[in-house]
């Protein structure tokens, strides 16, 4: 089983991502389970999702507290909250940021991973760029793909055009797929 | 056919199949995605005809249905919490007066304190009013049991409420099957009511009965109760063979053979408890199944209930259930409150509290992961000063962090 | 030599104007302000109920020398306030349900009246605690003229569960409960109620209409409802900038739209009689309200404008001629 835990704020798309990345996992023949830690609607609000794949039924329902992989919507949540609990060294590590992982002052903190496991993706400048606002998730799906091989870049985009019809499916399409190459052509650390 | 669903949209298509005429929509966290889904699906077409009505409240919303099911009408509404306690009233009006209503129930607790996360304090302020009580241990059966739901209320005139574990299945993306429309048409006739406000044969629904015949109308309120307990298996069956899955019991056995500690619980709890442990995750609660758990726990030597409420004074409503279906025995029943307000019920928790009960040394009453420290804390506070401020207030200042 | 020189006041568009003298400038200007509700609290960014909440309570304090109470329903204002193990209130506070606050709150004014004791009572909730599930405990409230000064905070829809439709909710908008699909997607016509007129049918000795655009008048009336015993409502309304889909930096800008094209008429009654109402300004046409909100994209995303804003015109247009607020076009 593999387990991933997402973290961002309200009105980053967190729960969708889940969601989607289930959903690309699905269409893989995966069997996926996504959901939210839960609270009441607010923006900006820190939000986590979670999701288990497996190639057997989940019956697993608790939070996710020593997830494989952790990926970060918002690095401002760095900060304040233990948004990198549980990640085993044996993990991936994704962060939405167009600076390195020194300038978050993550680099000895990093250091302890497997080499390739930790990566920084300018998701939300790619978001920017191919939505025209910094909605992240899609891009960060598309570099989850790359980081991890844990669901393939076409099965995401799938699964995002089977969510979002037309011309919005297809830019999220595009950040996700964007994101994903830069993730395997980059060298790390970013 | 499976497709990747969050378990709420796809109990609204659930819904759908079943065909109600009358949908009553009050939001009331975690039961809105049922209720917003609906207005999506009477709104396109695909359920049609169908009244969807945005009531005030939870006690219009119940009301509602009601009325639309004494006029002929097959009626849905959901709610959970706050919500199922506002309109608690109606709830044993429903019963009493024999409607055959079916309500999700997404299990929230009650406050005060406020709190919008899992546990079954709602269902059980509720277990007695009359209706059936049927509690979906994971996101696929809480699908079912609604399609079994609407059968059994209708074949018999008694209310269906169908429990679902609040955001932990309602808010749940994962593969579901949707029955299809035509397993449901074929398991679920239409609404054919046995008492009707029709001006072709006008019935007075409603009288006030006296100490002539209460007793009479509430013996008989039991004895339907007690059909479901052989009519739930018989339609399960007669669903199983049109979904081509197994779906419904009056209650899940796992792993019984040989295990002298048997672990009961319901909902989607049950799926912590799946250690290599015999379990019954219980299905019906009402009607409560005596003689099949019963036989269920023939061999145990110990009981452990695992208990997501509390009775204040007494421990455990479950637990106290379950011991009645041991009458005879002298074994332990165990009971351990899990999971209140919706702090997560995890193995890592469960195992030592099992462990502890094979070897005979878990209390009788016990609470899992409780915070003794913020306890003892506040005991003192409360005991050195009369006017100490609100006891809820002055914990979450020690609590643990959440996780 | 000299010259006389006028000073124009610029009024509302300056909270704590310097050219005003202190006597009349906004108890949001001063910084000895009760601060009622304190900073820290977890609302959305642009929240027009934290603003009109904040803004009510501080006039209140004011108005009372800070001997007040408040109770609260359950809803957007309850949640982000009290985010455990905080609470953003500096005044006696108490959350008991979503349906119950009026009939709490005279509760504690029974209390305090038989305990001798000065204190004013405030009650708060949004339009779905107010106009829907608590609106039996209100006209209780009402008919008994307990003394209570009740403010709902109206976002016009049940915003913390997910923005659902409400009786507040206007005719057209997109809720999750009024989904746009079909050939009229969104809240249906023809249906919601009024809540100001519904009290003044109850002829309370003061009932008032306020939003958040208007600082000087919101305060204005709170004082004056503090001046009043007996039951009090006061309706204020506050643009929810997740709910209406609008920019987080024009919540005033709305509630000032809200007003000049008259679908939120701003008044003062008494004994079931309008006393008072604002002409409004500047008049502005529906479609400059209806526009920047995405809650009424639908009705501009076809070819041709939906014949729907041209009834919604006209149930503003109906509101300004019976409360005559007609201002210049």
């Amino acid at each position: 089983m593999l387990e991933i835990r997402i973290h961002g704020r309200g009105g980053q798309g967190v729960v969708t991502a889940a969601e989607l990345l289930s959903l690309a996992a699905f269409r893989e023949g995966q069997y996926a389970q996504a959901f939210p830690s839960f609270g009441s609607e607010r923006m900006g609000a820190p939000v986590t999702s979670f999701c288990r794949l497996d190639a057997e039924p989940i019956r697993l329902r608790e939070p996710i507290d020593r997830p494989d992989v952790i990926v970060i919507q918002d690095p401002t949540l760095l900060a304040s909250h233990d948004v990198l609990a549980g990640l085993s060294t044996d993990g991936w590590l994704l962060v939405n940021s167009s600076r390195g992982f020194a300038e978050l002052g993550l680099a000895d903190w990093v250091a302890q991973f497997r080499p390739g496991r930790a990566r920084c993706v300018p998701a939300s400048e790619l978001a920017r760029q191919h939505l025209g606002r910094p909605l992240p998730n899609a891009a960060l799906l598309g570099g989850l793909a790359g980081l991890t091989g844990a669901v393939g870049i076409d099965s995401i985009t799938s699964a995002i055009r089977e969510r979002f019809a037309g011309a919005v499916g297809e830019r999220n399409s595009a950040a996700a797929t964007a994101a994903f190459t830069l993730s395997r052509t980059e060298p790390v650390p970013c | 056919m499976l497709k990747q669903l969050e378990c709420s949209r796809a109990i609204a298509e659930t819904i759908a199949r079943c065909r109600p005429q009358v949908v009553c929509a009050y939001p009331i966290t975690p039961q809105t995605h049922i209720v917003e889904a609906l207005s999506e699906l009477v709104r396109d077409g695909s359920l049609s005809p169908c009244e969807y009505i945005n009531v005030e409240s939870e006690t219009s919303a119940l009301s509602v249905a009601l009325g639309a099911s004494a006029t002929g009408a097959r009626a849905y509404t959901a709610t959970a919490s706050q919500g199922a306690l506002h309109m608690a009233e109606v709830i044993y009006n429903v019963a009493g007066l024999g409607l055959p209503v079916v309500m999700t129930l997404g299990n929230r607790a009650v406050g005060a304190p406020i709190n919008i996360w899992n546990d079954h304090s709602d269902a059980m302020a509720l277990k007695d009013a009359g209706w059936i009580q049927l509690f979906a241990r994971d996101a696929q059966e809480s699908l079912d049991l609604h399609v079994l739901a609407f059968r059994l209320a209708e074949e018999l005139s008694v209310p269906v409420m169908v429990c679902v574990d609040g955001f932990v299945l309602t808010h749940s993306v994962e593969p579901l099957d949707v029955p299809s429309q035509e397993a449901v048409d074929r398991f679920l006739p239409p609404y054919q009511p046995v008492q009707v406000l029709d001006p072709a044969d006008p019935v007075s629904i409603g009288a006030m009965v006296g100490p002539e015949a209460f007793t009479e109308v509430r013996y008989l309120a039991h004895h339907k109760q007690l059909q479901v307990l052989t009519r739930l298996p018989e339609l399960a069956a007669e669903l199983a063979q049109l979904i081509g899955r197994p779906s419904g019991a009056l209650l899940h056995p796992y792993r019984l053979d040989g295990a002298e500690t048997i672990v009961v619980a319901m909902g989607s709890v049950t799926g912590a408890a799946g250690l290599a442990i015999g379990a019954v995750a219980l299905c019906a609660f009402r009607p409560f199944p005596l003689a099949a758990l019963a036989e269920a726990l023939a061999d145990a030597r110990r009981v452990v209930v695992i208990e997501r409420n509390l009775a204040p004074g007494l421990g455990g409503a479950l637990a106290s259930n379950v011991r009645m279906a041991l009458r005879g025995r002298a074994i332990p029943v165990h009971t351990v409150i899990a999971g209140l307000g919706g702090r997560p019920v995890t193995r890592a928790a469960l195992r030592p509290v099992f462990e502890s009960a094979a070897r005979d040394a878990l209390d009788d009453l016990v609470f899992l992961d409780l915070d003794n420290a913020a306890i003892d804390r506040e005991l003192a506070r409360s005991g050195e000063r009369r006017r100490s401020g609100p006891a809820a207030e002055n914990l979450l200042r020690d609590a643990r962090r959440p996780r | 030599m000299s010259q006389t020189v006028r000073f124009y006041q610029t009024a509302t568009f300056t909270v704590g104007n310097r050219l005003l003298d202190p006597a009349r400038r906004t108890v949001q200007a001063s910084a000895e302000r009760a601060n009622a509700i304190t900073s820290g609290h977890r609302a959305c960014q642009g929240c027009g109920e934290a603003l009109g909440a904040r803004y009510v309570l501080d006039a209140a304090m004011r108005a009372t020398g800070g001997d007040l109470v408040a109770v609260n329903a359950t809803g957007c204002l309850e949640v982000f306030t009290t985010p455990s193990p905080q609470t953003a209130w500096q005044l006696p506070w108490l959350h008991s349900l979503f349906g119950n606050a009026a009939a709490v709150a005279t509760g504690v004014a029974a209390a305090l009246r038989v305990q001798g004791k000065r204190t004013r009572v405030i009650a708060q909730g949004g339009d779905g605690g107010t106009t829907d599930i608590g609106f039996g405990c209100l006209s209780g409230m009402f008919e008994r003229n307990d003394d209570v000064l009740y403010v709902c905070y109206d976002n016009e829809g049940y915003m913390n569960t997910g923005v659902q439709r409400s009786s507040a909710t206007p005719p057209a908008a997109r809720t999750a409960t009024t989904p746009v699909i079909g050939p009229e997607g969104g809240n249906v016509f023809g249906t919601g109620k009024s809540l100001p007129l519904i009290a003044m049918a109850h002829r309370l000795p003061y009932v008032a209409t306020a939003t958040v655009a208007d600082l000087h008048d919101l305060e204005a009336k709170v004082t004056r409802a503090m001046t009043v015993h007996g039951a009090r409502y006061l309706h204020v309304l506050v643009p929810c900038p997740l709910g209406w889909g609008h920019p987080t930096d024009e919540t005033i800008q709305m509630s000032r739209l809200a007003i000049e094209c008259g679908v939120f008429p701003v008044f003062e009654a008494v004994n079931g009689e309008v006393e008072r109402a604002t002409p409004i300004r500047r008049r502005q046409p529906i479609e400059a309200y209806l526009r920047p909100q995405k809650r009424f994209a639908h009705l501009f995303a076809g070819d041709a404008v939906d014949p729907r804003v041209a009834r919604l015109q006209a149930l503003a247009d109906d509101n300004i001629r019976r409360f005559g607020i007609g201002g210049p076009p």
